[in-house]
């Protein structure tokens, strides 16, 4: 007979223990591998399918899948290896906080905070570009772009940033890199910031032009937005969630005002505007709403674009997931080989330029050290809050790449191709992409063009016009029919120009605010952000600068974003060189140079495909891709009235295209001396951390 | 069901600080400030002000 005894007894408890916490990891493995099992099944269909069109959750499947597992394995892999995250070190929230500036918040709270400030108009309108080349590249590189650059840029900046109280990217850039770092990080956001607005006000007259119904809409957001203003000052101050709701009954209202507008005979001239007098209008609205008080129109326009934009993006996910929509556009098309419509140059380097913000962007390295770390209640949070957030802001491009491929081949390419390339009329556009093998016809646009209560679709650059009818599309197939197709239409089309005015008015002020703080050091005044002379001075100053690209833009024989949109890429991703640069040289310093693969890998990738677009923008022999080509095939062509402007244009951006190279170029010299330095041990590797200070949250305000 | 009415007052606690309800009431604790026209018109006096600016991304 055997007797157990009380140690006997633990024993078999231990046992126990052991037993359980072995089936626990056994489930988990088993559950990874089938998500990585998944992951691997869903991508091969989406690679190798050919031929046929496939289901949009195979799409769905494999993203999913691929966050979940970069999330699970990658980031937590740098948060314990490389970044040594520490739950105990007491974060600038906590240490300096104000009740204003620094608080420490819920991190669910900063996530939706720190989401709703990255998520913008860039991950919807550069995917729609990229599918002329078909949707395996632009899905390839939003899942990898995101899991293994995207993310990561936007984690490691927010917990560099977190570490230094919350300082910015231009100042970590000067501590850590030099001067010149410094210097280069704040010349390329205003470069970024101005060519941004141009593309994207562009991006806005391409979709309103033309459209009585459009425009009366969005006309109508600017007294919508001043009443809500009004309100929220004099009747319900601070009341911003009912106003925000109140306003988007009104808009509502606008859209199905904006109908009966369009079919008006005495109304729907009125509204029906040429792209140069969108450009006037979109131009003189921007400078008022950086000139007049921030309460009265501009927070306004975006608390309620905020609100349409969480709204429409939850119902767009849960629509394609229901209505699991079929794609047709095929995997590559023929313009992988640099001869696309919508913009010229081969898969290689542009399709990484063109879609920036759903993979990575280098403005996000400006909200992960903005506002958010001076909300991160624990450095732990950083990981949910930056890879997480980026994450989502990926998953709504890979919706955006999935609202175009809907489309008919043939549809896509008829409403972004411009007329200067597929010709000016339905006739001639339809004959010249079906003879590319994307068969359309005539008739057909003109149905569709109906059907969306526009007079026409064809030339409707810009990617906006083309996600409103992939978004119409998918709805109209369940909520109302085929009969609310023009009321979807105009309510994406609202949605994207809202978000892109809201923008233009936040990047407009900011943009003047960055300009005043260094005008200040040249006289005062300037610097001081309530002296009306200086207000209107430099809001004129930063309207002009994107007024003249955008105008640029719109008197393009070749519709302006194949040359706008490149060049906002390539100063996105140089931005993003910067803050690669700024976290390979503080990861170095931290002795953790084995592991700086983490962003000295992506850091190369974007190195070599900017550098290479910029060549491509500069100097390609091909005048529908290189700047300096096109201005030579206009000079030796017979010359028109708008010629020596378009020559000075074209001019003008290879130079605007080779300061940016050179300026990231610099910070890039200055970073690798330091890098060699360091690890050869000339340098002393000294960081520029705050000190440790132990916190006191407890779990729970945490 | 408190799991859900936990995650329902994140969500609203979210949207409020996205919306600056939050910012605005912080604001008026701290001003020991009843809510009014002038209040709000100080708050955004002071949120323009100060060193930290909201950016939105594109």
């Amino acid at each position: 007979m055997r007797v157990e005894g009380p140690l006997g007894g633990l024993r078999e408890t231990a046992r126990f223990d052991t037993m359980l916490d072995g089936m626990n990891k056994l489930l988990s493995v088993l559950a990874w591998a089938s998500v990585s099992l998944l992951a691997a099944t869903a991508l091969a269909v989406v690679a190798i399918h050919r031929g046929e069109p496939i289901n949009a959750l195979w799409l769905v499947a494999g993203a999913t899948c691929c966050y979940a597992i970069g999330y699970r394995f990658y980031s937590k892999f740098i948060a314990a290896k490389v970044l040594a995250l520490d739950a105990l070190r007491a974060t600038p929230a906590e240490r300096l906080e104000n009740g204003r500036d620094f608080l420490v918040t819920n991190k669910w709270i900063v996530f939706g905070h720190h989401f709703a400030a990255i998520a913008g108009p860039g991950p919807l309108v550069g995917p729609v570009l990229a599918a002329q080349f078909g949707y395996l590249p632009g899905v390839l590189w939003v899942l990898a772009g995101a899991v293994f650059a995207g993310c990561v840029q936007d984690f490691v900046i927010l917990l560099f940033s977190v570490r230094r109280d919350g300082k910015s990217l231009t100042e970590m850039a000067k501590e850590e890199t030099g001067v010149i770092g410094g210097f280069v990080a704040y010349a390329a956001v205003i470069a970024i910031l101005i060519i941004l607005l141009a593309v994207i006000a562009l991006v806005v007259v391409n979709a309103l032009k033309d459209s009585p119904w459009g425009t009366f809409t969005i006309g109508m957001t600017i007294p919508i937005a001043l009443l809500m203003g009004l309100y929220l000052r004099r009747i319900r101050p601070g009341k911003v969630l009912e106003v925000s709701g109140l306003g988007f009954v009104l808009v509502l209202l606008a859209i199905w005002g904006g109908q009966w507008v369009s079919q008006n005979p005495n109304l729907a001239p009125v509204f029906t505007l040429r792209a140069q007098t969108l450009a006037v209008l979109i131009i003189l609205y921007a400078f008022a709403a950086s000139a007049l008080p921030v309460w009265l129109l501009l927070a306004p326009r975006d608390y309620l674009s905020t609100f349409v934009k969480l709204g429409t993006v939850g119902i767009l996910a849960v629509g394609i997931v229901v209505m699991h929509p079929t794609l047709h556009m095929p995997a590559l098309t023929r313009f992988i080989d640099g001869t696309g419509p919508v913009f010229a140059g081969k898969v290689f380097p542009f399709a990484f330029i063109t879609i920036a913000c759903g993979a990575i962007s280098g403005f996000h390295s400006l909200i992960s050290s903005g506002t958010t770390p001076k909300l991160i209640a624990r450095e732990t949070e950083t990981r949910i809050v930056g890879y997480g957030a980026m994450m989502c802001e990926s998953a709504v491009a890979v919706m955006a790449i999935i609202a175009a491929c809907v489309l008919q081949p043939g549809v896509y390419f008829a409403i972004n191709s411009p007329a200067g390339i597929v010709g000016a009329t339905p006739a001639a556009a339809t004959a010249t992409i079906s003879n590319w093998g994307f068969a359309v016809t005539a008739p057909e646009m003109q149905s569709l063009a109906t059907a969306v209560g526009e007079q026409t679709l064809f030339n409707r650059t810009g990617g906006a016009p083309a996600f409103a009818v992939g978004m119409a599309h998918i709805f109209s197939h369940s909520l109302g029919g085929g009969t609310v197709m023009a009321l979807w239409y105009h309510f994406a089309v609202m949605f994207e120009a809202l978000f892109i005015l809201t923008i233009l008015d936040a990047g407009t002020r900011v943009a003047r605010f960055m300009i005043q703080d260094a005008l200040g050091h040249v006289y005062q005044p300037l610097g001081r952000t309530s002296w009306y002379p200086s207000i209107l001075a430099t809001s004129a100053l930063i309207v002009a600068a994107w007024g003249f690209f955008l105008w640029q833009g719109v008197k393009d024989p070749l519709g302006g974003i194949n040359s706008l949109w490149p060049l906002f890429g390539i100063a996105n991703q140089l931005l993003a060189t910067v803050a690669l640069s700024v976290a390979t040289t503080i990861i170095i310093k931290m002795h953790r140079a084995k592991y700086a693969a983490i962003t000295l890998a992506p850091l190369v990738w974007l190195v070599a495909v900017t550098f290479t677009a910029s060549w491509h923008k500069i100097l390609d022999p091909n005048p529908k891709i290189g700047f300096l080509a096109q201005a030579n095939a206009l000079a030796a062509a017979p010359a028109t009235s708008a010629t020596t402007r378009l020559i000075f244009n074209n001019r003008l951006d290879a130079a605007v295209t080779a300061m940016l190279v050179v300026m990231v170029a610099l910070v890039l010299f200055e970073s690798v001396r330091q890098w060699i330095g360091i690890l050869s041990g000339g340098k002393e590797a000294q960081v520029k951390e705050s000190p440790f200070v132990m916190t006191r949250l407890s779990e729970e305000r945490a | 069901m408190k799991r859900m009415i936990r995650a329902a007052r994140i969500l609203l606690a979210t949207l409020r600080e996205i919306f600056d309800e939050a910012a605005y009431e912080r604001f008026l604790s701290r001003s020991e400030l009843p809510t009014s026209p002038d209040a709000y018109a100080a708050f955004w006096r002071e949120r323009q002000s100060g060193p930290v600016r909201p950016t939105k991304c594109c």
